[in-house]
């Protein structure tokens, strides 16, 4: 058994065997059919894709409907030992928000994003005069649901306006292209950044 | 309808009728010594009796959830559009057991039986029955029927809340609960709107108490009026609009009383034939189940202290345009469920048809329930692959 997708391969990696997790835009809940199936771990996937629900539900994943936007006020403070977010921050209404309400909720929080200063974007940028279209950002700048792009730069910089520590950082890459560069200089190198957070 | 039985129905179904002799103890304090209980099934019973599901009807449900009871049949049962072979509930796979609850008024022990302590019908001395009870009795079938656990309780509206009681009650004897369009307890609007309800049925003069069979009268506006208020609450304002609008049976309008608009007409059709097919005392009792209902109640109002006692999974479903029971409603079960650990799942469908959704075809509805139900027969048939591959020694 094996995630498809390098950014969960990693954090899969980060939660602890019969955790409580909370999986917030779940997709077609891979995740946490791993996490179920491979650590025993108790979750439910938020998610608003009719499509991707009831693949959860065929795979026997716990799904809930809610737009995350709404906020998370039905789960109780401190309830779950890990909030996980994964390509979908940046299409938050308020990214900083989000990140203090998956707080009050997980102990912990792994979210992971496009990494917007990833050198093809900045060469995209630079060289066409246009917003990056790429895999992990396929769409055009007036339809993308991507509204807060950011960069691992500029999130370490929200975390530590926020008190937030960092435990850990990844670097994602779309091709499994592990370089030693994109460890050294994931700002540049990195396509998705992935952080573990806590308070 | 229909000229041939259409292949994805379960054909020609008859009722059976359970008897038991075993005194049921109910909520509120009486007991019903000796009871009958009508039901159908559909399907076949595996092996290890491990493949039942069970059924339970709303309001004015009764027994007849799929198929027909003779080739003349207009309609099939009312939730024929979710139980056959290959539908949601797929009867290929699963033995399914519907029930007409006790204090119905289909063939169950209830009001319009007769009285064995007086020789006449029970009429308005029929116990008030709650959902306790019913799950209780019901639990009373499936010992009769020798199925120790259900694959699955499921249920709209009153049956949703059934299923959600099983859970809580006899966690050990289920191992899926869906609850679709269902309240963990009913808002004082909810009961407001049964109170105009049992209003119109107890005004009606020939209502004499609940006695009227003595009389050999029914109070046939009254129950009109119940079931004219009650409908509007099934439906939404967009459906309504969307089927009525302010059409006008005639072309003009003619300032006076009678039937003008077509949402006046069908409503006083729909009062009318449930009035000539459906027992007051009944309707009465049934509202009455409904608004007792609250689960939470005993374990001091906290429904995810209640439901910590489930150990099944659930699958809940609401529909956006349902303002009787409203998503809300179902995403307090949701919570509730969450915060007590139990696995859940919860859709809220897109359907502009208000409460009625839950009994209405929808493509997004069908495929979540599929493929829900789908789980739970693969698992139950994997298991029961596994169990063969045991070898004899």
């Amino acid at each position: 058994m094996h995630l498809t997708r390098p950014d969960l391969a990693i954090i899969q990696n980060w939660i602890k065997p019969s955790s409580r997790v909370l999986d917030l835009g779940c997709g077609n809940g891979e995740l946490l059919y791993f996490l179920q199936e491979q650590k025993q771990v108790h979750g439910y996937g938020l998610e608003i894709d009719d499509q991707k629900i009831t693949e959860c539900i065929a795979k026997g994943v716990n799904v809930i409907e809610q737009n995350l936007d709404d906020g998370l006020s039905n789960f109780k403070d401190q309830s779950y030992d890990m909030v996980v977010m994964t390509q979908a921050l940046q299409a938050m209404k308020r990214p900083d928000l989000m990140l203090e309400e998956m707080l009050r909720v997980g102990k912990e929080c792994i979210v992971t994003f496009p990494n917007f200063a990833y050198w093809r974007c900045r060469f995209y940028l630079a060289v066409k005069g246009e917003m990056p279209v790429s895999k992990s950002l396929p769409h055009t700048w007036y339809n993308t649901p991507n509204i807060h792009l950011s960069t691992f730069r500029d999130f370490e910089q929200l975390c530590q306006s926020r008190n937030l520590r960092i435990i850990d950082r990844a670097v994602g890459n779309s091709e499994h292209e592990s370089h030693w560069a994109t460890n050294m200089w994931p700002n540049l190198f990195g396509e998705v950044a992935i952080y573990r957070v806590t308070r | 309808m229909p000229n041939a039985i259409p292949e994805d129905s379960v054909g020609i179904v008859e009722p059976q009728i359970a008897r038991f002799n075993t005194p049921l103890e109910l909520t509120c304090g009486r007991k019903l010594d000796r009871y009958e209980l009508i039901y159908e099934t559909y399907g076949t019973l595996n092996a290890d009796r491990s493949n039942a599901v069970l059924i339970c009807h709303a309001l004015s449900g009764t027994h007849h959830a799929a198929g027909y009871h003779s080739p003349d049949d207009r309609k099939p049962g009312w939730w024929d559009a979710y139980i056959g072979p290959g539908k949601c509930i797929d009867t290929n796979r699963f033995y399914v057991v519907c029930l007409n609850n006790l204090g119905g008024c289909s063939g169950s022990t209830g009001p319009t039986s007769i009285n064995p302590d007086s020789g006449k019908t029970f009429g308005p001395d029929f116990p008030v029955m709650t959902v306790t009870d019913w799950v209780n009795s019901q639990a009373c079938l499936a010992d009769y029927l020798n199925i120790d656990i259900w694959a699955a309780v499921v249920g709209g509206s009153l049956g949703g809340m059934q299923a959600l009681q099983w859970s809580i009650l006899y966690p050990n004897r289920l191992l899926n609960a869906v609850v679709i369009a269902a309240a963990p307890r009913l808002s004082a609007q909810n009961i407001a709107f049964n109170e105009v309800a049992r209003q119109a049925i107890m005004s009606d003069q020939e209502f004499y108490d609940g006695r009227y069979a003595d009389h050999d009268t029914i109070p046939r506006h009254g129950l009109r009026l119940a079931r004219m208020v009650g409908h509007i609450t099934y439906l939404s304002e967009h459906s309504m609009g969307d089927k009525f609008g302010r059409d006008l049976r005639s072309d003009k309008i003619n300032f006076g009383y009678d039937v003008e608009f077509q949402v006046e007409s069908y409503l006083r059709y729909q009062g009318d034939t449930f009035s000539e097919s459906f027992d007051a005392n009944t309707y009465l009792l049934m509202t009455k189940a409904l608004d007792y209902f609250d689960p939470a109640a005993s374990f001091g109002g906290d429904l995810s202290k209640a439901l910590a006692q489930a150990k099944s999974n659930f699958l809940l479903v609401s529909f956006s345009t349902d303002w009787r029971f409203a998503p809300a409603r179902s995403e307090e079960i949701v919570n509730a469920l969450t915060e007590a650990g139990r696995h859940v799942s919860y859709a809220c469908v897109e359907s502009p048809h208000g409460h009625d959704a839950f009994l209405i075809p929808n493509e997004r509805y069908e495929a979540i329930f599929s493929a829900f139900m789908g789980r739970v027969a693969d698992k139950l048939e994997h298991a029961n692959k596994k169990q063969g591959e045991v070898p004899c020694i």
